[in-house]
């Protein structure tokens, strides 16, 4: 920059020309405490960001029941595969490890933490401090640590350890692995003989194509010159309007739109040929249906008492339940927030009618 | 080369040390007996219009394409929110992976957030915890780096043995974008790290959260705050409007919708660091921060969904190879199962910590081969045998599988996935 261009800028503009920031740039505002407070509700293995409260085992029983025994089990031993929370212990070194929290975890403030910011799944943050204590306090009793009249609380929390506390060790790959990988490799004649061992297809689990060969292979190209179409992929076949009665009445975009929104829904609920009840009932005819009506599905109390009302799952009836589970049927087991927008109601509603029952 | 060619054992050996085939023909090759119409006769495409220009404002791939897709394997998880699905490796070139088609790793499901309801917070141990906004961070100034994206459970499913048939499923928990960002050691001289300051943890605004901490050193480092990737924003699936990219380290880390970072004397030590992304010894014990992924490579083509459809004569075998610890140097080719090893090209740019793709072309005898590919990387480190890492790391293994692949060529051109000692 020359010395008369020099005079003619500011300090400022100068400042902007030097991409090295020693100085700080001004940006962003100063976070205020009630939203550090809404944010960081990170907790730490020594207590650091546990709030005021507690909870005990009992309680923690009924809150565990209510909002976490649909994909862990009454008794956290997880249902079909969602996540065991409880026992394993002594198996880290069997074939089949059972990784709990009370066989594998190493802190408790890990429990606490996620169970208060991340869960239950698809409600995230609608557990309160006194219910994640109380949740923590019923695991660390079905994992035989405590006993049933146990009260976790701020004060006592830190006292508590568990079992595999000391079984973690930071990364060794440094000299474990890498001075044992860092040799000049052997370039011709590095075996005598080489035999296949394992083939996957023995498996058989690889998804595949119409065709029978794995999902995705390369379409022919040459095969049939002139017409390059290829064959349609698996996910086209899936898309395809499901077989039902009332397929023709609907809106084909509607119902693939409701399809997409049903992905929320699948953790839990099944539909189409085949289904069964799961963490949640089977929908296969759920549109005009009367309510709680799945042979062989456990409902909620409320829900029972609605079927017995007569409840009937009409349109109308399940935009409303979809709106807003809990606020249409305080205490279903059906923790998910809701679908918040009107289309999406409507398109799923739209795709789950065209399960015949 | 423009010979047509006679087969020979001199003429094989030339191909087979690594030269470019060019324009020659295999031997046999067929020769026309008829014209061909493609060629003779006028086609639609050649006489009538194509589409205007006012077709298509955003465009996605040509439907002979279609078959270029994410796919997930749906025994793997309970639910699709909380999954994962695979970048079709196997179908594609070069070193970019669109973002359409790049792998997905959701613990709560894709989020949609807009950059007017973005915030980010810088708290903890700093002298003034901040607030941004989008436009805030679009102030800063930015750099543009491409970096590998790989799952710590990338190959997972291999442990054990042979299981899935594709390097889609195989390897393809991985993608390579250009992003560009914020260092996020601007962001965070901006907010002042206190001294006692060592870590940082970085959280999602999905219901996951899914929190990771990192070494201050690390966030110092060469971790972006990224907005951009291949030229245009992420896609909702890859954290729009922001999220971390950290190169080198286990794709875990790369935080989504990222919301938060906090600054710690100590490591969080949640979830996703404890009961997952941990990796159990034989003896019971557990490795805790096994962020970097080793240095890895893999054969995309041939491969189980890219078999070999035109018989003898010229092949181009092509892959990926990549590390976390920096460059790649090199990456042997095996048709034998390991037994001889020829080195192959390492075709475009090499960068560090991104993909590198090579090539090797040989003339294909049309017997059949057991392929394997073998990185080496700047440090010298040299991509094990699964043998060699579970001789180990034990069984009990699910993360961090960075073995070498071993693909058998049937003489039909037919390829399976297959272990092999």
């Amino acid at each position: 920059m020359s010395k008369s261009l020099n005079l003619l800028v500011t300090g400022a503009a100068l400042a902007l020309a030097t991409p090295a920031m020693a100085e700080k740039l001004g940006l962003g505002r100063p976070a205020l405490s009630e939203e550090i407070a809404a944010w960081d509700v990170a907790v730490l293995p020594d207590g650091t960001g546990l709030p005021e409260g507690s909870g005990d085992v009992f309680t923690g029983d009924e809150v565990f029941a209510e909002k976490c025994a649909s994909c862990h089990g009454d008794f956290a031993e997880g249902i079909d595969n969602w996540p065991v929370l409880a026992g394993g212990q002594g198996t880290l070194t069997n074939r089949r490890p059972v990784k709990t929290i009370g066989s594998y975890w190493p802190h408790l403030s890990t429990v606490w933490d996620y169970i208060h910011r991340s869960m239950p799944f698809g409600a995230a943050q609608t557990v309160t401090a006194d219910e994640a204590y109380a949740i923590t306090a019923f695991l660390l009793y079905s994992n035989g640590l405590v006993e049933d009249d146990f009260v976790l609380s701020k004060e006592n929390f830190t006292d508590i350890h568990l079992e595999n506390e000391g079984g973690f060790r930071p990364d060794d790959r440094a000299e474990a692995e890498y001075p044992r990988f860092r040799a000049e490799p052997c370039m011709t004649d590095c075996a005598a003989e080489v035999k296949v061992t394992k083939r996957a297809i023995d498996l058989k689990v690889t998804p595949t194509d119409p065709d029978g060969k794995p999902a995705g292979t390369l379409p022919v190209i040459l095969a049939a010159a002139g017409d390059a179409a290829p064959a349609a992929p698996a996910g086209e076949t899936a898309a395809a309007a499901p077989a039902g009665a009332e397929t023709a009445a609907a809106d084909p975009a509607l119902v693939e739109a409701g399809e997409t929104v049903f992905k929320k829904c699948k953790a839990c609920h099944k539909v189409g040929e085949g289904a069964r009840n799961g963490t949640g009932p089977m929908l296969n005819g759920i549109v005009g249906r009367a309510a709680g009506a799945s042979d062989g599905f456990k409902y909620s109390g409320p829900m029972v008492a609605a079927a017995e009302g007569g409840l009937v799952w009409t349109p109308e009836a399940l935009a409303g339940f979809l709106a807003n589970p809990k606020g249409y049927m305080k205490g279903t087991k059906m923790s998910f927030a809701g679908l918040k927008k009107a289309e999406e109601i409507d398109a799923v509603i739209a795709y789950l009618g065209t399960f015949a029952e | 080369m423009s010979e047509t060619g006679n087969k020979g054992t001199s003429r094989r050996a030339v191909l087979g040390a690594g030269l470019a085939a060019g324009g020659a023909l295999a031997a046999g090759a067929v020769r026309a007996q008829t014209p061909d119409p493609l060629i003779t006769e006028v086609q639609d495409w050649a006489s009538s219009f194509g589409d205007p220009v006012d077709a298509t404002p955003y465009g996605l791939p040509i439907r002979f394409e279609s078959h270029v897709v994410r796919r997930n394997v749906e025994w793997l998880t309970e639910s699709p929110v909380s999954s994962i699905n695979f970048t079709p490796i196997h179908a594609l070139e070069g070193t970019i992976t669109p973002q359409g088609c790049a792998f997905e790793r959701h613990h709560s499901g894709a989020i949609e957030l807009s950059k007017s309801d973005y915030r980010l917070m810088i708290d903890g141990l700093v002298d003034q915890p901040l607030v941004f906004t989008y436009e805030d961070l679009a102030r800063f100034p930015r750099t543009v780096m491409t970096a590998f994206c790989e799952c710590a459970a990338n190959g997972g499913m291999e442990w054990g043995g042979a299981q899935l048939e594709g390097c889609q499923f195989t390897q393809g928990m991985i993608h390579n974008m250009e992003y560009t960002g914020v260092p996020l050691r601007l962001l965070l001289e901006e907010a002042g790290v206190k001294p006692d300051g060592k870590w940082i943890y970085a959280e999602g605004a999905d219901a996951s959260s899914n929190g990771r901490s990192m070494p201050l050193e690390k966030a110092m480092d060469d971790v972006l705050v990224a907005f951009f990737a291949n030229g245009e924003a992420l896609r909702k699936e890859h954290g729009y409007p922001v999220r971390l990219v950290v190169p080198g380290f286990e794709g875990n880390m790369w935080v989504k919708w990222l919301r938060r970072i906090g600054v710690y004397d100590q490591a969080v030590e949640s979830r996703e660091e404890t009961s997952k992304y941990t990796d159990l010894m034989n003896d019971g014990t557990a490795r805790k921060w096994t962020w970097v992924m080793d240095a890895k490579s893999v054969i995309t083509s041939p491969s189980p969904q890219a078999p070999i459809r035109h018989g003898k004569g010229p092949l181009v075998i092509t892959g990926l190879a990549w590390s976390g610890h920096g460059k790649i140097d090199r990456v042997d080719v095996s048709v034998d199962g390991g037994r001889n090893w020829q080195t192959a090209r390492l075709s475009g740019d090499v960068k560090s910590k991104a993909l590198t793709r090579f090539h090797l072309d040989i003339d294909w005898d049309g017997s059949e081969m057991l392929l394997q590919s073998r990185a080496m990387d700047e440090t010298g480190y040299v991509q094990p045998t699964k043998d060699q890492l579970r001789a180990i790391r034990g069984l009990n293994n699910v993360y961090h599988n960075n073995a070498i692949q071993t693909w058998w060529v049937h003489a039909d051109g037919e390829v399976e996935n297959v272990e092999v000692a």
